[in-house]
């Protein structure tokens, strides 16, 4: 694709703005739907319609609606508010979390940048994530703001040490950070995936990946830095209008890129499960997205299904249970790669 | 000629542009009437009590000091994965050694503590026994907590 590019335009620096709008292209429609799927699913889960009016065909436009709304409401900084940060806090909420696609292979044609550290530079841009709602809780100067920012900040924290060694499970498998290239390892039929490499420390290293990832992304049952029934909205509370919009944005951002990077870890990313049947640039952005989308099912699923954590249940989660399953991913698949090579 | 790293700084760069032209496009559309009881914190429509920054739990300071000695062993463990298995037995017992020694501070924080979230402590009024006052059922155990 960039090779392609430059041929067509001769001018580097406008063929790389112009990659890097490709997932802006995709996030955006993807957020907009998600929220109405989100909404539809847990209708029927509970035996409920869900939007029914808009647009016609099940309310499918009712977010298109929701977000035509937003952009004309007024914006209100409240007076109170330290407003320079609370200014600059979705800015790097978004690009922190908009920066992690610059990694993400979406098809084997399309990656943002092909740095050689893709999976160490995904982990540590999505941490600005953490200094973005920190600062837009603390900017509010809300109390439900604060208690949001700082639990969800001490969640995201917590969270990144069992996502981190999963990761490294990979890594080590692997023997690089290219995502491009761990895809590549993939190739061929489904059982080449990572997920059923090194039976069973992968496949519990991908659990773990999954759990992590969830609270990572406020999702319930790890919702509790946005419990609507006890913080209103956490730490956007105060925040309203196109402001609010682009923080929500961020959130359904940052699902699909967790998804993202569980696809491209264990899943395969965009290769096909039955080998060359069906694979290529075009079918490989079908199987990257649809695979993303099913993780992305599997959230919402999970937002039906279970109840919220409470804060010491959360932590005993995080610290007590995966760190230890984690570290023996870890060191489980160090002594296979090296007995067996 | 623009590095891969480049690019990466274009991509957030376009993340930021993105927010701008949305708030600049949402700012010659929306209406601008503000008052100041419109623009109070919101706290369930009462008038706000005190700041909010005050005192909060100090096991948020705990989680962030715990995170930060785990994040760095994970840093130093990345590049190690990536080249382990050129380095022989050596490097990979050597590795094994680094971990053991965290996880003895590991096993030393979980034994202290210091991995759990204060638990609440709902104070049990005492009521004196007497006519109309319901007796509270509670055992030994619970009324300590």
């Amino acid at each position: 694709m960039k090779e392609f590019l430059i041929d067509l335009l001769h001018n580097e620096a406008l063929v790389y703005t112009l990659m890097a709008f490709v997932p802006l292209v995709w996030v955006v429609p993807f957020a907009l739907f998600a929220v109405w799927w989100e909404r539809k699913i847990s209708a029927h889960m509970q035996d409920r319609l869900g939007p029914m009016r808009t647009g016609g065909y099940h309310g499918w436009a009712q977010t298109v609606a929701d977000i035509l709304k937003l952009i004309q409401k007024e914006d209100i900084i409240p007076s109170a508010a330290d407003r320079k940060l609370f200014i600059l806090a979705p800015y790097l909420v978004f690009a922190g979390s908009y920066a992690a696609y610059a990694a993400i292979p979406f098809s084997a044609a399309y990656v943002g940048s092909g740095i050689n550290i893709g999976l160490f530079y995904v982990i540590s841009i999505s941490s600005i994530v953490v200094v973005g709602l920190l600062m837009a809780g603390w900017a509010s100067n809300n109390k439900w703001s604060m208690f949001g920012a700082l639990r969800s900040a001490a969640q995201i924290v917590s969270y990144e040490i069992p996502v981190a060694l999963a990761i490294l499970a990979v890594v080590m498998v692997a023997g690089t950070f290219d995502l491009q290239e761990i895809n590549r390892l993939q190739t061929g039929w489904f059982w080449n995936w990572f997920l059923f490499q090194k039976f069973p420390f992968l496949f519990v290293g991908s659990i773990i990946y999954f759990v992590a990832s969830l609270a990572e992304v406020n999702r319930t049952p790890f919702d509790i830095p946005e419990a609507e029934s006890e913080l209103v909205a956490g730490y956007h509370t105060e925040y309203g209008g196109m402001r609010f919009a682009l923080l929500f944005l961020s959130e359904y951002a940052n699902m699909f890129a967790v998804s993202a990077i569980a696809t491209t870890l264990f899943l395969g990313g965009w290769n096909s499960p039955f080998g060359e049947f069906l694979s290529g640039p075009f079918w490989g952005l079908f199987w990257f997205l649809g695979k993303g989308m099913m993780f992305i099912f599997v959230q919402m699923w999970l937002r039906w299904t279970l109840p919220r954590l409470r804060v010491d249940q959360l932590m005993y989660v995080g610290w007590k249970v995966l760190i230890p399953f984690a570290f023996a991913v870890v060191i489980g698949v160090g002594f296979w790669v090296m007995a067996v090579r | 000629m623009i590095t891969e790293f480049g690019r990466v700084l274009i991509f957030l760069i376009v993340g930021g542009v993105f927010v701008a032209g949305g708030l600049l496009f949402a700012w010659l559309l929306r209406p601008n009437r503000p008052y100041p009881s419109k623009l109070t914190t919101y706290e369930c429509g009462e008038v706000p009590v005190g700041d909010t920054r005050v005192r909060f739990n100090i096991r948020f300071y705990v989680v962030a000091l715990i995170f930060l000695i785990f994040d760095v062993e994970v840093v130093f463990l990345f590049p190690w994965a990536v080249v382990y298995k050129n380095l022989g037995w050596f490097a990979f017992i050597e590795m094994l050694v680094f971990l053991g020694i965290l996880l003895v501070g590991y096993a030393y924080v979980w034994r202290k503590g210091d991995l759990d979230w204060d638990k609440p402590s709902p104070k049990v009024p005492s009521y004196e026994k007497g006519i109309g006052v319901r007796e509270t059922h509670l055992t030994e155990e619970e009324t300590a907590v």
